[in-house]
């Protein structure tokens, strides 16, 4: 199949608004009799359900946690962007829709950026009206902040936990449908398996993950908003439930995966401390607007201070490496977050990581206080400050600003921030690939669509702060409701879709007979056992830096891991009850194919891209010698992947990328 | 260290269930509290048993989801907290620790310590919204200036992340500090106003309907609140309530 994006002609300002000029609609009275089923309630999934609700169509939203607000979006902390411009520092829906591209290193879809851009500042009027507690300022207008790789203070927050207020504004909106009966709300249920009828989506089959039951629900149209794979790393900042299986499931029968191996790795998080561990903490972006980042100078210190001979402290400035700053005079510690993460991981991997496992550097905030403390001692006339007032001082600015996280960090870490640097490693945070969609956000299976983080069309190949929030809603409030209306338009005559047809029969056996094989195999492993082995696998071989050979040997590995899988899980319990196993079982099968297309779309790109540093492929040598080279004349495509039975085996269909709006650029931070 | 775990196990919801011991090695003392109950689930499978169901998904202290009762407190030792934010470090070798589900009628057992919370969700869909369209036609979100102080009451009404450590700590299995949170978050704002005293009115009905107890002002749940919400808000909820009440 060839791959259109359907993206509308014209110039780029004024596509969106000709196309909602121009689609078919669906009239009020026959939305009642069309049914969408909505897999997910995250920002996306969430807004996605209330909206088609509040036009008029019958929703059916699934959630595999006990309620929508627990969705994962619930714990993103900095912020929205929205082109408001209301600080007059020369916002506008062009400037994001650049620093968006740009900030994607330039492998995202030109179109479906600027409708995000462009629909950004809706977003806030409709949260705002909502009642979502946006920070004020003291004239009681929205206030903003800045985030990373962009000149404009375009960020709306909600103290530190904006995603919280975002996501429970939509759950809000969920609930007011729900009450209504508009939508029909399956928690504690997952999806297994789309049906597809006559070449359409038309329905999925879902297990009660209470009673076990395994259900056929039909629909006229499926979305999917599941969220991303960053498990497939086992470590990650993800909930432990988060899992790709709905989006699996819709790429084997037939939608694309595109460009699995984009994951962005956050530079800013919580070291893993032993083998034992669940997931990895994010400390926000924003610590580095005042920490200073660094690693000893000399060998013997690093082996001191692991050995606890040595604190951070004793090491005095000449003895420290502040290694971002040396590299990247220009933007120092604000590099963007994949030159972080890879620039740290360097220096660990030379051996200077400074905690037991060798896998961490430190944020230092001590110049932050004394340059604080030094500013509050003029604003408050204290002459001739002690350095202990010095630090007093700067202490209660970085609290107000940062508190919350120093107080999450010792909660966890067991040390005081304030007494000694933090400890900080890169971790997988977000993934850009995703569900290949077109300009409608279908996938390639008529009739089903992909929204927010589980598709893959609007960061490229690296996501800037605050901008996942924005992408959740846009697709779910604004864009799907009027593009799935051009499709459902045919669909005003269907009627019911039966659920008693072939089709539904071969998915529902295909699910049951899954099951029982989990519950039948003699096995003696569990599935953590396997889940751990996979992210080993995926952080050596397919994490930050990636090279040829090992890419290779990452496939075979996970294939090989995948065979001992499916020889030797063992699930206890049973079927037909609340059984975590069993879930977890299935997920991990699904990573376990994942992770093998995902090595196979990194070995493909030869380039380095955004947070993916191909090793065969660095500047040799002028001013940008060592630095990621991204390579524009032979990969600036979309690698769209078609099922074909083993990963392995799959197609690479490519939607080469256009650039009429914005000039290919190489990035540079020097 | 070693520790010895008493934990209860009930099958289903129909299911007697019992408190059954089990003893746990080499347990880090950085490890959270759930990630000992991972090891815990680990040596379980291993040996052909059947894992404890527990809740939990972010583990970082914001989805609501873990919830236990842990030595006789909601999500255990320490304050501010959720269950996956309480360390190992909190506890001593040799120590034994109890683990329960939130106990509340309004909390069925759905399996060991997971529990159902749909009576919180039911609350919410009572009136815990506003009434607005989500079609992207509302006015410009600076046209209603909202003072900074009502909105960062507002906002920390709406930190309440729906766990029901309150309902577990208060004597009286009372809801009100989690719909007094909502009500407040509401009540505070300016695009509230038009439905206030129907959403009141019909939250604390559902509250009544689910099975919850009155609040007698103990204060055990501001106090096991893992965010800190204040007991302000029930007065809050209170005040609206009797103004909607005598509105008629």
């Amino acid at each position: 199949m060839a791959l259109d994006s359907r993206v509308p002609k014209g110039p780029i300002k004024d596509k969106w608004t000709d196309y909602k000029n121009h689609i078919d609609l669906v009239n009020p009275a026959n939305k009642r009799h069309i049914d969408v089923i909505v897999v997910g309630t995250g920002l996306a999934g969430g807004s996605a359900a209330a909206t088609l609700a509040e036009l008029g169509y019958n929703v059916k939203a699934f959630a595999y946690q006990d309620s929508p607000r627990r969705a994962h979006s619930i714990a993103a902390q900095g912020g929205i962007n929205a082109a408001k411009n209301y600080q007059g520092d020369g916002d506008s829906t062009y400037r994001l829709f650049y620093d968006t591209v740009k900030g994607g290193d330039y492998r995202s879809r030109e179109a479906n950026v600027y409708r995000l851009a462009e629909v950004s500042a809706n977003i806030i009027d409709q949260c705002v009206a909502q009642g979502v507690p946006f920070a004020r300022d003291y004239g009681g207008l929205l206030d903003n902040r800045s985030f990373g790789g962009v000149l404009v203070s375009r960020t709306f927050y909600a103290k530190g936990q904006t995603g919280q207020q975002l996501l429970l504004g939509a759950y809000s909106a969920m609930n007011r449908q729900i009450a209504r009966g508009k939508i029909e709300m399956f928690n504690r249920h997952e999806m297994l398996d789309v049906v597809v009828v006559d070449g359409k989506a038309r329905g999925i089959i879902a297990r009660n993950l209470v009673t076990g039951e395994i259900e056929r629900h039909s629909a006229h149209a499926v979305v999917v908003g599941s969220g991303g794979y960053g498990n497939v790393y086992f470590l990650s900042t993800n909930a432990m439930g988060s899992n790709a299986t709905a989006a699996w499931k819709i790429h084997k029968k037939g939608a694309y995966f595109a460009n699995p191996c984009y994951t962005q790795i956050h530079p800013t998080c919580i070291p893993r401390s032993g083998d034992y561990q669940s997931k990895l903490t994010l400390m926000s972006e924003s610590l580095r607007n005042d920490g200073r980042i660094w690693v000893p100078k000399n060998m013997e210190d690093v082996l001191a201070i692991r050995e606890g001979r040595k604190k951070p402290t004793d090491l005095s400035e000449d003895e420290r490496d502040y290694y971002l700053e040396r590299r990247y005079p220009a933007f120092g510690n604000l590099v963007p977050r994949d030159v972080a993460s890879r620039a740290a991981k360097e220096r660990c991997d030379a051996g200077y990581g400074v905690n037991a496992t060798g896998e961490a550097v430190y944020l230092d905030f001590a110049s932050a206080f004394e340059r604080y403390g030094k500013e509050q001692a003029k604003i408050h006339n204290i002459e001739n400050p002690s350095p202990a007032k010095i630090k007093e001082l700067g202490q209660a600015i970085v609290e107000a600003k940062y508190g919350n996280l120093f107080q999450m960090y010792e909660k966890i870490i067991d040390q005081n921030p304030y007494e000694t640097p933090m400890m900080i490693y890169p971790a997988v945070h977000y993934t850009m690939g995703g569900v290949w969609v077109d300009y409608n956000l279908m996938t390639t299976i008529p009739g089903c669509y992909c929204i927010g983080e589980a598709n893959f069309s609007d960061h490229g190949a690296n996501r800037l702060g605050a901008s996942a929030l924005m992408q959740g809603l846009a697709d779910g409030y604004f864009v799907l409701p009027y593009t799935i209306g051009d499709y459902l338009s045919a669909d005003i005559r269907t009627g019911k879709i039966p659920t008693d047809s072939k089709e539904f029969d071969d998915a529902e056996k295909e699910v049951t007979d899954r099951i029982n094989f989990f519950m039948n195999n003699k096995g003696t492993k569990s599935v953590d056992y396997f889940h751990k082995k996979l992210g080993k696998v995926m952080w050596d071989k397919v994490g930050m830096s990636r090279n040829a050979q090992g890419l290779t040997e990452a496939m075979s590995e996970i294939k090989a891991i995948r065979e001992e899988f499916w020889k030797d899980i063992y699930i206890p319990g049973t079927a037909d009850e609340m059984n975590p196993e069993l879930e977890k079982a299935g997920r991990v099968a699904d990573f376990l194919e994942l992770g093998e297309l995902f090595a196979k779309d990194a070995l493909m790109r030869e380039e380095s891209c955004g947070g993916h540093f191909r090793e065969e492929s660095a500047e040799l040598d002028g001013p940008q010698k060592g630095e990621a080279k991204r390579n524009d004349e032979d990969f600036a495509f979309v690698a769209a992947w078609e099922y074909k039975g083993e990963p392995a085996d799959a197609v690479l269909h490519k939607e080469e990328l256009e650039f009429k709006d914005i000039e290919l650029k190489q990035r540079s931070y020097k | 260290m070693n520790l010895t775990l008493k934990i209860w196990r009930q099958k289903d919801s129909k299911a007697k269930g019992q408190m059954v011991d089990y003893k746990v090695t080499e347990i880090s003392e950085h490890m959270s509290f759930l990630e000992m109950m991972d090891v815990l689930n680990e040596q379980l499978v291993n040996s052909g048993e059947e894992p404890v169901a527990f809740d939990h998904d972010c583990r970082e202290g914001i989805c609501g989801m873990c919830s236990m009762y842990i030595n006789g407190e909601a999500h255990g030792p320490d304050r501010g907290i959720t269950t996956c934010q309480l360390h190992m470090r909190m506890f001593n070798d040799g120590d034994t620790i109890t683990i329960e589900p939130f106990r509340a009628a309004a909390f069925p057992v759905i399996k060991d310590l997971v529990v159902d919370r749909m009576a919180f969700e039911r609350i919410q869909q009572a009136g815990g919204y506003i009434s607005v369209n989500t079609s992207g036609n509302t006015q410009d979100a600076n046209n209603i200036p909202i003072s900074k102080h009502a909105a960062d009451e507002a906002m920390d009404a709406a930190t309440c992340i729906g766990c029901g450590a309150c309902v577990a700590s208060c004597k009286n299995s009372s809801a009100m500090l989690f719909v007094g949170a909502k009500v407040s978050q509401y009540a505070l704002l300016p695009q509230g106003q038009v439905e206030a005293a129907d959403r009141v009115q019909n939250m604390v009905a559902q509250m009544d309907l689910e099975g919850f107890g009155n609040c007698t002002n103990t204060g055990a749940c501001e106090v096991e609140c893992p965010k800190g919400i204040s007991l302000e808000n029930i007065a809050r909820m209170n005040r609206e309530y009797l103004s909607a009440t005598l509105k008629g």
